[in-house]
Parts: structure tokens; C-alpha cells; sequence
């Protein structure tokens, strides 16, 4: 499931699950609905838009990540419910300046450098644009 | 069940001695206050989090038994995260209580300072959600920042205004790690002031280094045993009174509630319940400061405190001695140090010290200490009430 949700979204598109009991979109995919626990879910496109609701600038990488500081982890509440996690294509200096919470991004995927443990050959980070 | 002996290592820095060499010295000090003959150790309940990374070494509980010349009991490692000892020590309760042994050994043991911060940092975030979170570069540190944005944001507090609140978690907790022999921090740092904290290195905006617990070697054991067996062979018995465990999936998931840590509610609850008390009927509380926002979360989440008010009643001094609770005054994960997998039973050494009034350090006249510990973004919570009474 989650490496169809990573190939998905380098292709453009954010991919969730509907339930077809309690119409609760799930994303990323899982099991069983967030909402209702139901196994009756069908696989949908999301619109890939939602807005910030937290992030904070990295300084202190672990290990495999040490290239990419500073860079910005954010949480975003999408416009069909859930919340996920990824980078805020963002200027450090403006997100440490501003306070971006409450801003309109869309989510694109973005392929980094795969790293020892992580069980995909290639990491796809979902990236939030500001629009 | 009651607890019998406790004992921690010196937390800080042990490059010069295996898992199992440093787990046995915390389990000595134990031991050798329990009154018991070593053949009356049934089983071992081991939490270790990250020993295949630092270490290179898994399946610890065999060369523990051995190490410390029980080979043969029944020795079980279990990993929760931060949490990993705490369960043990639950699922050592569930075995003592329900009658399958009379006296059990309980600890824990990580390395993690001696195997440097980049590779630490890349173990602790293996309690992130595996393929969801840890490929951002989420990092622990990353975690609370994000929650205490979150934090501002849902009670109205100014990003300014908490970041001082949460300075005095980090004065506060400096101050007793620096007069704890067995602190990381003992004798350093104790006198911090809230620039200090607020202008120390940033890790993950808005936290800092001094809002952080840091790295940290170290191990602790607990001898547990039924009444019954304690009773002939030791005076100062301290009871558990009660027990309570709940479980999350990945911060996103948790959504706008994440600043409830909802699972520790739930968690915190059932101790209560099977205790018979109430947060009032708390003395002290050692709870899982991993970062300054934490301690905060922890209390509103525990009923010390409403929703949205403990960054407040920390500056305040509310959670100091002679405030409404007081709360890591052995220095917490802060100021004592957090090797992982041991700081579960790290929170009952000193909780049980304190009952038995043998910390040295800070004299408080308690009867009930309850003790917090959180394993990854709320993912496992275990919640234990202690007690000088039976009931």
C-alpha cells in the first residue's frame, strides 16, 4: 500500500482511501478507516490542496539525512480531512521569520537519496508548495 | 505487588562496558537491597530500545541472565521505545499480581550517548511511524517542536510567551539533575536562567538544545515480588498501587489532538481507578520529559493541570517544590539523562527512593508518587502509582 502512495505521488497524485460505510477519506492509506475502523474503503485521488497546521525548521539531522539541513517538517490538514506529514518547500529564514501556519499549500512528491533503513529503495518525501 | 530493591547506574557516559557490564551494576544496587537469595529470581523483564543500532546486539535477555549468573530464568526483552522499560515493568505486574511468580527482576539498559549524536538521532526516529514520517527527516526534537507549535496555536499562547514557559521546565529540571550524584547534568547547569535556554543552539525550531533531554548510557533495575514474599524480608515495602497503559498510532493520525496526548489521559486514568485516588492525591510526579514542551503535555494530560494551562503553572513555579506538584525533582529526562530503554525504571528508582526518603538531595515528605513514561509520538504510555500505604 504505501509504496503504491509514494509511486503515486511522484506521478502527481495524492492517493487516499474512501470509506464506502462512513464516507471518511483515510491518508495515508491504511487498513482500516481512521474514522469508522471499517474494511470497506475504496481507493481515491485526493486534491492534493490543504493548509499548514504546524512545522519547525530541522537543524539536527539523523544519520543519511545529515546533506539536506536546514529544512522545514511540516503537518498538513488536507482539504478532505487528514493530516500528513512532509517538507515545506519554504526559505528557512521566512519560515523562522513568519509565522506560516494557517497557509494554503498543494502536496507534489519529490524523490531524495535512499538511506539504510528505510524499507523503499528510493525515499519519496511529500512536498508542500505554497500556492 | 510491591517494590523491593532499586537501582540505577550513574547516568552520563559509559563507552568501556557492554550492555549486559552496565545493566549488571544497576541490577547489583538492586539486588543487593532486597534481603533475597539470588536463586529466588524467577524471570527478567528486560527493556532495551535500540541495542541492534548502538550496540550491534539484540536478544538481550539470555546474556543478561547470564551476565548477572542467572542463566536459565526466564529472561524477556521488550522494546517500546521510551517506554521500554515501563512496559516491562507493567507486564511484570500482570505476572506478580496474577500469581506466576513470587519475586521477578525488572530493568532496563541503552547506550545511546556513546554511539554519537548522528546515529542516535537516526535510532530514536526509528520509533517514528516507519514509512509515513521518519522519510521527511522527522526527528524527536521534530516531533515536540511540531507539537508545540500545535500547542500554541490551540490554547491562544503566544509562540514567545510558551518558549519562556517551557524555559522554566529546563531551569527547573537543571536544577535538581545538578544535585543528583547520578545525573548527567550533576553538578552542571544548575543555575540556568531563561536566556540561557531561550539562545542555546536550535535543533528543531522553536526547541532548543536546552530544551531537550540529552543523549545518554545508563541502566536500572527494580526487584518486584508479591506482598506475601516481601513481607518476611524487608521493612519499607512500597506498594503499586496501580498501573495503566494506552497506545497511538503516528502523530498524524492523532490530528489536532496530539496536544491532548489522549493516550496518557486513558493511560493515567486506570492508575487512578485502580488506585482509588485522584490526581490530588499525588505528592510528586516523575513524568517523561523528553523535551520542555513534554513535561507541559504530560501534566494537562495527567489532571495536574486543565488543557492549555500547564505552560503557565509551570512559570509559575506551580510544578517546583511547594508548588501544587512537584514534578521531576530528581532531575528528569533532562537534567538526570534518558537512556532509552532504562527510563522507566529509572522514574521507579527514584520514585521509590523518595517514599524510602533516601534521596539525599531533595527531601519531600511523600506518600503517593506517580511516575509518566511515553514511548515515541504517544505511541505507548504507561502511567504507575507508588505508595508508602497498602491502601
Amino acid at each position: 500500500m504505501f509504496v503504491d502512495f509514494f509511486n503515486e505521488l511522484l506521478n502527481g497524485r495524492l492517493i487516499g482511501l474512501k470509506c464506502l460505510d462512513c464516507g471518511t477519506v483515510t491518508c495515508p492509506p491504511k487498513s482500516t478507516c481512521d474514522n469508522c475502523r471499517g474494511r470497506n474503503l475504496e481507493r481515491v485521488e485526493l486534491s492534493g490542496y490543504g493548509r499548514v497546521v504546524s512545522y519547525t525548521v530541522t537543524y539536527v539531522a539523523p544519520m543519511g539525512y545529515e546533506k539536506e539541513v536546514p529544512y522545514v517538517v511540516a503537518l498538513v490538514e488536507l482539504d478532505e480531512g487528514p493530516w500528513i506529514v512532509g517538507r515545506l518547500d519554504v526559505d528557512v529564514e521566512k519560515a523562522e521569520r513568519e509565522n506560516l501556519i494557517g497557509r494554503r499549500v498543494r502536496v507534489y512528491g519529490k524523490e531524495f537519496q535512499g538511506e539504510m533503513f528505510y524499507p523503499m529503495e528510493k525515499r519519496v518525501v511529500p512536498m508542500f508548495e505554497m500556492v | 505487588m510491591v517494590v523491593m530493591g532499586v537501582g540505577q547506574t550513574e547516568f552520563g557516559s559509559h563507552p568501556d562496558k557492554s550492555l549486559p557490564e552496565l545493566f549488571a551494576q544497576a541490577f547489583f544496587e538492586a539486588f543487593d537491597s532486597s534481603n533475597i537469595e539470588l536463586n529466588e529470581i524467577e524471570a527478567i523483564y528486560l527493556g532495551n530500545f535500540v541495542g541492534e543500532i548502538t550496540d550491534g546486539s539484540a536478544n538481550l535477555g539470555g546474556f543478561v541472565a547470564d551476565e548477572i549468573g542467572l542463566s536459565g530464568v526466564q529472561a524477556m526483552r521488550y522494546e517500546s521505545a521510551c517506554c521500554s522499560s515501563a512496559v516491562a515493568f507493567k507486564e511484570a505486574y500482570l505476572a506478580v499480581k496474577h500469581g506466576i511468580y513470587d519475586c521477578v527482576l525488572v530493568g532496563g539498559v541503552e547506550k545511546l550517548k556513546s554511539a554519537g549524536t548522528s546515529i542516535g538521532t537516526r535510532a530514536l526516529a526509528t520509533a517514528l511511524d516507519g514509512v509515513y514520517e521518519v522519510n521527511t527527516g522527522l526527528t524527536f526534537p521534530g516531533v515536540f517542536a511540531l507539537v508545540a507549535r500545535l500547542y500554541s496555536e490551540t490554547y491562544g499562547i503566544s509562540l514567545e510567551e510558551l518558549r519562556e514557559c517551557m524555559a522554566h521546565v529546563s531551569i527547573k529540571n537543571h536544577r535538581f539533575g545538578a544535585k543528583n550524584p547520578k545525573a548527567q547534568f550533576y553538578n552542571k547547569l544548575g543555575n540556568l536562567k531563561v536566556e540561557d535556554v531561550l539562545n542555546s543552539k536550535m535543533i528543531c525550531s522553536p526547541l532548543t538544545l536546552l530544551d531537550c533531554c540529552p543523549m545518554t548510557d545508563g541502566a536500572s533495575a527494580v526487584i518486584v515480588a508479591s506482598e506475601e514474599f516481601a513481607k518476611e524480608r524487608i521493612d519499607e515495602p512500597i506498594y503499586v498501587r496501580g498501573v495503566g497503559q494506552s497506545s497511538a498510532g503516528s502523530l498524524f493520525r492523532q490530528k489536532r489532538e496530539v496536544v491532548k496526548a489522549l493516550p496518557r489521559r486513558k493511560s493515567s486514568e486506570m492508575a487512578y481507578k485502580m488506585a482509588g485516588m485522584s490526581p490530588k492525591d499525588i505528592d510528586v510526579a516523575f513524568v517523561h520529559d523528553c523535551f520542555t514542551i513534554a513535561e507541559i503535555i504530560a501534566l494537562e494530560a495527567m489532571g495536574f493541570f486543565e488543557y492549555g494551562e500547564g505552560a503557565r503553572a509551570t512559570a509559575e513555579g506551580l510544578t517546583d517544590l511547594n508548588g501544587e506538584i512537584a514534578v521531576n525533582v530528581d532531575g528528569g529526562l533532562i537534567g538526570k539523562g534518558h537512556p532509552v530503554g532504562a527510563t522507566g525504571t529509572a522514574q521507579i528508582y527514584s520514585a521509590v527512593k523518595l517514599l524510602r526518603n533516601e534521596l539525599d538531595f531533595v527531601k519531600i515528605d511523600a506518600e503517593n508518587v506517580m511516575t509518566d513514561t511515553l514511548g515515541g509520538d504517544f505511541g505507548t504510555l504507561v502511567n504507575v502509582i507508588l505508595s508508602v500505604h497498602r491502601r
